[in-house]
C-alpha cells in the first residue's frame, strides 16, 4: 500500500483510457471494467486516508525515484514530481471518492446507450482521477495540469446532451470561465518559478518572503480559484453548468468546486503559510462568500428550471465555505477561527451529501418524466415515492434544519462568524431560511398535489445511489461530534499547524 | 481541389510522415517529442482532408478512436512498469537491453538513439495519441458542417 | 530590451481580454482565448532565458559552451501549448455544435450566454 496515494490518481485513468477499448467488444465487460476500476480507487483512496490519519503524518510519494520517499536530491533540493497527502488532503480526498463513486454507480442505468454512455463514463472516470491528483498533488505545475484537466472533463460533460440547445452554451460559457482562471494560476506558477526557481509546493513555501511579487502571485492565484470555484463575481457559470450537466456529473462538479476550495486553503496555509495571510484577504473571502450566498439565493426563488434551482443552491452552499474560510483566515490564531475552519471543512462532505442527493434526485426526475420545468411538474410524489423522500432529505439538510448534517455545519460558521461580524452571520441565516422556503415550494409543486400522469419508477442502482447519500446526511446529522474529532479536527490541525510537518514529510529534516 | 493542390501533397506527404516519425523518434535527444512528431503527422491528415474532403475520410474516425485508446493505454502502463520501484520510475534505463545503452557522460556527444529506458517508448504513445486525436478533431471539425456528420 | 518580451506577452494578454470583452462572435471569442495563452507561454518560456545561454541539448552543444537556459520553463510550456490546443479544439466543437442549434454565432443572439 506505499503506492496507493499514485495508484488512485493511475487506476482511474487506466480505467478511462481502456474503457472504449472494452465497449467495443463487449458492453458488458465495460460496466464491470468501471464497477471494478471504482472499487479499486476507492480502496486505495480509503488506504491513502486510513494512513495518514492513523499515523497523523503526511504520506510523500516521489514519482519516478529509486523508493517513494526519496522525494529530495543529495543537495536537499526536491526536483521530482512528488504526491503530498495531509490530513486535508486525505480527507478532501474522501470527499472526491465518494462523490465519483456515488456519480459512477449512479450512471449506470442513468445513461442511455444510444446517448454516448461510454463516453459519459470514461469522461467521470478521467474527471475522478484529475480531481483525486488535485487533491494530492505536492507541487504547482502539476496543481495547473490537472486543474485543466478536470476542467476540459468537466466541460465535456456538462455538454453531453449537445442534441439539447443549451448545455452546450453552458459548457462554452464553463470552459472560458475555466481557461480564464486556470491562466491565472498559470501565471502566478510563472511568477513564483522566476522569482524562487522552484515548482514544489514545501519547498517554495520555504523560500516565500512576502515580496510584492509574491503578494501578485498570491492574488492572481486566488483570483483564479475563485472562478474555478464560481464565487460571486465569476459565479455566471455555475448555475448553468450544475443545471444542464447530466446527473451523475453534477455531483462531481460539486466535488470539482470544492476541490477549489480546498486548493484555496492550500495555497494560502500551506504554501504562503498564513505570512500573507492578512485580515484584509479574509474579509475579502468572507464578503465575496456572504454575497454569493445572497445572491444565489435570492436567484433560486426565481427559478422555473428545477435543475437550476438546485444549482442555485449549490452555488449558495459554496458561499457558506468560502465565509467560513474567511472567517478563518480573519482570526486565524483565535478559537473562533478554528471553530469557522471547522465548519466549513465539515460542511464541504455535508455539502456534497446534500445538494448531491438533489441533483441526484432531479435527475431521477428528468429521466422519468423528461422535464424539469416547476410548471409542468407536480403529484409526483404518488409514483416516485423513494425520489420524494430524499428530495425532502434533501432539501432539509442543504437549508441546514436540525438533526441533519447540514445543521451540524452551518451552526459551527454561524457561531464563529458571529464574533467576527454580526451583519455577516444575520445574512448567513437568513439565507438559510430563505434556501428552507425554496426549497419547501419546490417539494410542494412537484411531488403533492393530484396526480397527473403515470411514470415509472427509478432503477433500483439509482435508488441505491441515492440511499448512499441519504445515510451519510442522516447519520453524520446525528453523530456530527465523531466525525468531527476524527476527521475533521486532524484536517482543520494541518491546516493551522502542520506546515512545518508537512515542509519536514517533503524536505526532509 | 486543383491538380497542382493534389500534386504537391502527394510529394509532400512521405517527407512530412518521415519528419514526423523523426521528431518523435528522436524526442529523448533533439527538440521534439510525441506531441510535436504527432502534430507534424496529425498535419498531414489536415492536407488530406483539405485535399480529398472530410466524407471521404469519415472511414478513418474509428481507426483514430482505437488508436487514441491504444497510445494513451500504453503511456499508462508503461509508467505502470516501474511500480516495483514508483511509478513513472524508468526501469529500462542503463539496462542493456533495447533502449538500454548507459547515457554518455554529460557534455556534447554525438547522440544515442538507444538510450533513455521507457521515454522514447512513451514519446511513441504520446505521439500515436496526438496523431490520432488531432487528426480526429481535424477530421471531426470538418464533417460538422454536413448534414450526416 | 531585456524585458521587451515580458512586455509583449502582456500585451498579448490585453489583446486577448480586449476581444473577450468586445467581441460577441463565439469564434473570436476563442481566438481570444488562445491569444491570451500564447502571451502566458511567451511569459514563461522568457523566464527561463539566460543572457548568452544555448539550447539545453547536450546533443547540439557546441564544444567549450558556457550556459543554457532553463529548460524546466519550456516543458512546462509546451505543457501548456497542449492543453491549450485541447482546449480550443473543445471549444470549437461546442461553437459547432451551438451553430447548428441556433444558426447563429453571436454571444449576444443566444440566450444562455447572456450576462
Amino acid at each position: 500500500m506505499v503506492h496507493a496515494p499514485v495508484l488512485a490518481i493511475a487506476v482511474p485513468l487506466l480505467g478511462a483510457f481502456a474503457l472504449p477499448l472494452l465497449a467495443r467488444l463487449n458492453r458488458r465487460a465495460r460496466d464491470l471494467w468501471a464497477a471494478g476500476i471504482a472499487v479499486a480507487t476507492l480502496v486505495f483512496g480509503i488506504a491513502v486516508a486510513v494512513q495518514v490519519f492513523a499515523s497523523g503524518r503526511p504520506l510523500v510519494y516521489t514519482l519516478g525515484a529509486p523508493s517513494p520517499t526519496a522525494s529530495v536530491t543529495e543537495g536537499g533540493f526536491p526536483i521530482r514530481i512528488v504526491l503530498v497527502v495531509d490530513a486535508l488532503g486525505a480527507y478532501m480526498g474522501i470527499i472526491a471518492l465518494l462523490a465519483g463513486a456515488v456519480g459512477l454507480f449512479y450512471s449506470f442505468q442513468y445513461l442511455v446507450e444510444e446517448e454516448g454512455k461510454t463516453l459519459g463514463t470514461s469522461l467521470l472516470l478521467l474527471l475522478w482521477a484529475g480531481i483525486l491528483g488535485l487533491v494530492y498533488t505536492g507541487d504547482l505545475f502539476n496543481f495547473f495540469v490537472f486543474l485543466e484537466i478536470t476542467s476540459i472533463a468537466a466541460c465535456a460533460l456538462i455538454g453531453y446532451r449537445v442534441w439539447e440547445p443549451r448545455p452546450p452554451e453552458a459548457a462554452f460559457k464553463t470552459m472560458v470561465m475555466y481557461t480564464l482562471g486556470g491562466l491565472l494560476v498559470l501565471v502566478s506558477v510563472g511568477i513564483l518559478y522566476g522569482e524562487y526557481d522552484a515548482l514544489n509546493i514545501a519547498y517554495l513555501s520555504k523560500l516565500i518572503t512576502g515580496t510584492l511579487l509574491d503578494k501578485l502571485a498570491l492574488g492572481l492565484l486566488l483570483g483564479g480559484l475563485l472562478m474555478k470555484a464560481g464565487a460571486v463575481p465569476a459565479h455566471m457559470w455555475a448555475p448553468d453548468a450544475y443545471g444542464e450537466a447530466p446527473a451523475m456529473a453534477a455531483i462531481v462538479l460539486v466535488a470539482n468546486t470544492q476541490a477549489a476550495i480546498y486548493a484555496l486553503l492550500r495555497v494560502v496555509f500551506t504554501l504562503f503559510g498564513g505570512a500573507l495571510a492578512s485580515p484584509g484577504i479574509g474579509w475579502l473571502i468572507a464578503s465575496l462568500g456572504t454575497v454569493t450566498v445572497l445572491v444565489a439565493v435570492l436567484m433560486a426563488v426565481v427559478q422555473r428550471h428545477l435543475g437550476r434551482l438546485v444549482a442555485y443552491g449549490a452555488v449558495s452552499q459554496l458561499g457558506y465555505m468560502l465565509l467560513a474560510v474567511g472567517v478563518g483566515v480573519v482570526a486565524a490564531g483565535k478559537g473562533f477561527g478554528e471553530v469557522a475552519l471547522k465548519g466549513g471543512i465539515f460542511h464541504m462532505i455535508n455539502d456534497l451529501a446534500s445538494v448531491g442527493l438533489l441533483f441526484l434526485v432531479v435527475g431521477a426526475i428528468r429521466r422519468a418524466v423528461g422535464s424539469v420545468d416547476l410548471l409542468s411538474l407536480g403529484g409526483l410524489g404518488h409514483t416516485l415515492r423513494w425520489e420524494s423522500g430524499f428530495f425532502l432529505l434533501g432539501a432539509l439538510a442543504l437549508a441546514g434544519i436540525p438533526p441533519l448534517n447540514g445543521f451540524a455545519s452551518k451552526f459551527l460558521i454561524y457561531e464563529s462568524t458571529f464574533k467576527a461580524s454580526p451583519i455577516l452571520a444575520a445574512v448567513a441565516v437568513l439565507s438559510s431560511i430563505l434556501l428552507l422556503g425554496v426549497g419547501v415550494r419546490a417539494f410542494h409543486g412537484i411531488f403533492l398535489g393530484p396526480k397527473t400522469r403515470d411514470v415509472a419508477s427509478s432503477p433500483r442502482g439509482m435508488l441505491v445511489a441515492m440511499g448512499v447519500l441519504a445515510v451519510i446526511i442522516v447519520v453524520f446529522g446525528l453523530f456530527p461530534g465523531f466525525f468531527i474529532e476524527r476527521m475533521v479536527s486532524p484536517a482543520v490541525q494541518a491546516i493551522l499547524g502542520g506546515r512545518a510537518s508537512y515542509l519536514a514529510a517533503v524536505l526532509g529534516g | 481541389m486543383s491538380v497542382v493542390v493534389r500534386t504537391v501533397t502527394r510529394v509532400i506527404l512521405p517527407v512530412a510522415l518521415a519528419f514526423g516519425a523523426y521528431v518523435i523518434m528522436h524526442g529523448h535527444l533533439t527538440p521534439g517529442g510525441g506531441f510535436q512528431g504527432g502534430a507534424v503527422i496529425a498535419s498531414v491528415v489536415a492536407l488530406l482532408v483539405v485535399v480529398y474532403g472530410g466524407a471521404r475520410l469519415k472511414g478513418a474516425k474509428g481507426w483514430f478512436a482505437v488508436l487514441e485508446d491504444v497510445g494513451a493505454l500504453a503511456f499508462v502502463l508503461l509508467a505502470f512498469l516501474g511500480i516495483g520501484a514508483t511509478f513513472f520510475r524508468n526501469v529500462l534505463a542503463g539496462s542493456g537491453g533495447l533502449f538500454g545503452n548507459p547515457v554518455p557522460q554529460p557534455g556534447p556527444n554525438p547522440g544515442d538513439l538507444n538510450t533513455a529506458g521507457t521515454l522514447p517508448l512513451m514519446n511513441w504513445a504520446v505521439g500515436l495519441k496526438v496523431i490520432a486525436g488531432l487528426g480526429s478533431v481535424v477530421l471531426l471539425l470538418s464533417l460538422f458542417g454536413r448534414e450526416d456528420g | 530590451m531585456g524585458n521587451m518580451p515580458f512586455v509583449v506577452s502582456m500585451i498579448l494578454v490585453g489583446l486577448g481580454f480586449l476581444a473577450l470583452i468586445t467581441r460577441r462572435n463565439l469564434i473570436k471569442l476563442t481566438i481570444g482565448i488562445s491569444v491570451i495563452e500564447m502571451g502566458v507561454n511567451l511569459f514563461l518560456v522568457s523566464l527561463g532565458y539566460v543572457k548568452g545561454g544555448i539550447a539545453p541539448i547536450y546533443t547540439y552543444a557546441p564544444p567549450g559552451f558556457k550556459e543554457m537556459v532553463f529548460p524546466t520553463p519550456q516543458a512546462l510550456t509546451l505543457t501548456a501549448i497542449v492543453i491549450g490546443l485541447a482546449t480550443t479544439a473543445l471549444m470549437l466543437a461546442f461553437a459547432v455544435v451551438i451553430y447548428r442549434h441556433r444558426g447563429t454565432l453571436d454571444a449576444g443572439k443566444i440566450r444562455e450566454l447572456k450576462g
